[in-house]
């Protein structure tokens, strides 16, 4: 039972984590139906901005919490800032391209992005340090679920109830909604539309931030490439959700974190992101409008 | 040009608040140490500054070459220096003698080293046409083309090991097709996904072949890869590697012109048109009673013929394969070979696949960017020259009325 629960936890820890990637993927091509292919990277040049800045701080004799508090909020500047500009430079000139088009400058994106890292960085794993410290009154469970864990589970449901108050309250939520439903007619009522996409691009690459900063803690080490994989499996929950549907995009995370999670522990570990592309092939064969997605007649 | 001038500024400044982290410090968590390399916040401000400007001129340029062409409705696109070359005989029939000539010549003038890493590019050349008929002729992204030429590659790997007797002749079209017939299976399942969904199921498949490869030891030997992989005989001569390779650039020469002369011909052909018109608009192409399964069908299975067949040449060449030799990258160098080259452009696709492939080779200092370049050349193209460097040239009928002397499309 004890192993079933320690599953269950990791699961739950790694849905959270798609989920909180595939927000950002849900959320851009809900609004410009394009798969941003480098939303992984962006992702990871969180981590690596965080490991930079924690490591920094550690020599100047900074310690424990404001070293995570600092890191973090400078990741998320630092990704946001990314996100902005990869929008404006790779995608904002191909807003009326013919879809092929944008596609294949997000894979040219993710491929610089990646080996920008490689070349101003390393190309091996860097040791990322923990940056979440043990709490004492997890200890009759640590077993089951890790203090790390812990902060992951919560800080992405803060994040993910921070983000749909946004987008149901706040001006800026109702006109990408707006935006989402309709572009053209958004532009008529004097939303602007380029600002809500770069919005868009940012709080995504927030999202996507917070997540490769957690990651990097749990799991201890990074480098260049972990992008891709988290991409690509974010990405698929994403579908699995339904793409477009915010929360169809945290459930669909939360089912195929569990999902790979159990695969791993009862099946075979080395399947692991076979499994992950499975569910991906199956779901869009069996179910292209995902969970919670309905599907869209194309009209003529 | 003061507003202009202030404007680059502010452009490089961000981008120095933008790489500072990852381009300036370097932090060894081990030993707590940090590296402060000032220097590169220079180069990034004087290369932000320059290449904004270049960006500006570039997106003007761009909107008045779309305005001209708006205001000149339907008038005939002017045709790229390149294309007009190919269209005159005159013009491209001594290129052309020249080209055979430097081919045949080429094994005797320079080294074994140069010929293989000539084999290699050879490879390439055959692998972006196959993947352009797939992305370029029918418009069906797949990210994961380097799939099928592992199949092709270990499937001459293992028919080797179990059944010697077959050699290599017969392999390379049991490979191809191999390759074809996978195209076919994996191509069933995602016949109604769309562009975008396609590319990240066929990225799926890509990475799932390598990781099978990698973990089915008693099939594949695993990580550790095959080796002793016979080279490809001519009536059991023994030959010395010099001239294995030497004898293997020649059969590269050969595929390479057959795959051309095939492509060419299929380009052209009923099913060429077909996957054309797919490609321009699906639901149109359908309406008008293309069988869309078939067609779509036939461009992966052709696609992943050609994969196949190289990928046996890639092993023979080789004598030793490995998973880490199908990795998303290849799919990727594939890729952006088709894209720079012109998708559905066949001479483009050559070019681009013996620019991207030789020049870091020979460019040693250049090697290491590749990939950052390879990324940057696929956004550029797609903002500045969606059609590549040698676009298709679409055949026409062109009505020409002798006497008036019009030329009306």
């Amino acid at each position: 039972m004890d192993y079933f629960l320690e599953l269950f936890c990791s699961g739950l820890t790694r849905g959270s984590i798609y989920a909180l990637i595939a927000l950002g993927y849900t959320m851009v091509y809900g609004i410009i139906q394009l798969i941003n292919f480098a939303h992984g990277e962006i992702y990871m040049i969180g981590a690596f901005v965080a490991l930079i800045v924690a490591g920094v701080l550690t020599i100047y004799g900074f310690s424990g919490f404001s070293i995570l508090i600092l890191a973090m909020l400078i990741a998320m500047i630092y990704a946001a800032a990314y996100g902005y500009t990869l929008e404006k430079i790779a995608y904002q000139p191909l807003r009326n391209a013919p879809r092929l088009s944008p596609l294949i400058s997000a894979i040219g994106a993710s491929l610089f992005l990646q080996n920008y890292v490689l070349l101003a960085q390393t190309p091996d794993f860097l040791p990322f340090p923990q940056l979440v410290p043990d709490f004492a009154f997890m200890e009759p469970i640590a077993h089951i679920i890790g203090s790390s864990e812990l902060v992951i589970l919560v800080t992405s449901a803060i994040s993910m109830v921070a983000l749909t108050l946004l987008i149901k309250y706040t001006r800026m939520g109702k006109a990408m909604r707006a935006t989402q439903q309709d572009m053209v007619m958004a532009r008529l009522v004097g939303i602007n539309v380029d600002r809500v996409i770069s919005v868009t691009f940012i709080i995504g690459s927030v999202l996507a931030a917070i997540g490769g900063v957690l990651v990097g803690s749990y799991i201890g080490q990074i480098n260049f490439y972990i992008g891709f994989m988290a991409g690509v499996k974010a990405f698929t929950a994403a579908v699995l959700g339904g793409i477009g549907n915010i929360p169809g995009a945290a459930l669909g995370g939360l089912v195929l974190g569990l999902a790979e999670s159990m695969a791993a522990g009862y099946i075979s570990s080395a399947y692991e992101d076979v499994f992950a592309f499975g569910v991906l092939v199956l779901i869009l064969i069996l179910r292209p409008a995902g969970l919670l997605g309905k599907a869209v007649k194309q009209k003529v | 040009m003061m507003a202009s001038m202030k404007r680059s500024i502010l452009v490089a400044l961000w981008f120095v608040f933008l790489t500072f982290p990852l381009m300036v410090v370097r932090v060894n968590t081990l030993k707590n140490t940090v590296e402060w390399r000032w220097l590169n916040m220079v180069w990034v401000f004087v290369g932000a500054f320059v290449l904004h400007n270049l960006w500006r001129w570039a997106l003007d340029k761009r909107q008045k070459s779309r305005k001209k062409a708006e205001l000149e409705d339907g008038a005939e696109a002017d045709l790229h220096i390149g294309q007009r070359l190919l269209q005159e005989p005159k013009l491209y029939r001594p290129f052309l003698l020249g080209l055979a000539v430097v081919a045949l010549l080429f094994p005797w003038v320079l080294d074994v080293y140069q010929v293989n890493i000539m084999v290699l590019a050879l490879i390439f050349v055959v692998l972006g046409l196959g993947l352009n008929i797939t992305v370029g002729l029918a418009g069906l992204l797949d990210l994961g083309y380097v799939a099928f030429f592992a199949v092709g590659a270990y499937s001459y790997a293992l028919i080797n090991q179990h059944f010697p007797a077959l050699g290599f002749w017969s392999c390379l079209p049991i490979g191809g097709l191999i390759g074809a017939f996978f195209g076919i299976v994996l191509g069933f399942p995602i016949l109604r996904l769309r562009g975008d969904y396609l590319a990240i199921v066929t990225l799926g498949f890509g990475s799932i072949a390598k990781i099978v490869i990698e973990n089915w030891e008693e099939f594949t030997s695993g990580a550790k890869g095959i080796a002793n992989i016979p080279r490809p005989g001519l009536f059991g001569i023994d030959m010395s590697i010099e001239g294995a390779t030497i004898y293997t650039y020649y059969l590269m020469v050969l595929m390479v012109l057959f795959t051309i002369f095939v492509t060419n011909r299929l380009k052209d052909s009923r099913i060429g048109r077909a996957w054309m018109a797919l490609r321009e608009d699906e639901i149109a192409c359908v309406a008008m009673g293309v069988d869309m399964a078939r067609t779509k069908l036939s461009a992966y299975a052709l696609g992943a013929f050609w994969a196949g067949a190289v990928g046996v040449m890639f092993a023979a060449r080789n004598t030793y394969i490995n998973p880490n030799s199908f990795t998303f990258m290849e799919s990727a160098i594939v890729l952006s070979i088709v894209v720079l080259g012109g998708m559905g452009s066949i001479v483009g696709v050559i070019i681009a696949a013996l620019v991207l492939i030789l020049m870091p080779e020979y460019l040693r200092a250049f090697a290491d960017y590749r990939m950052l370049v390879f990324g940057a050349v696929m956004v550029l193209m797609m903002i500045f020259r969606p059609q590549g460097l040698i676009a298709n040239v679409r055949k026409t009928y062109a009505y020409r009325r002798a006497e008036r002397g019009e030329n009306h499309g």
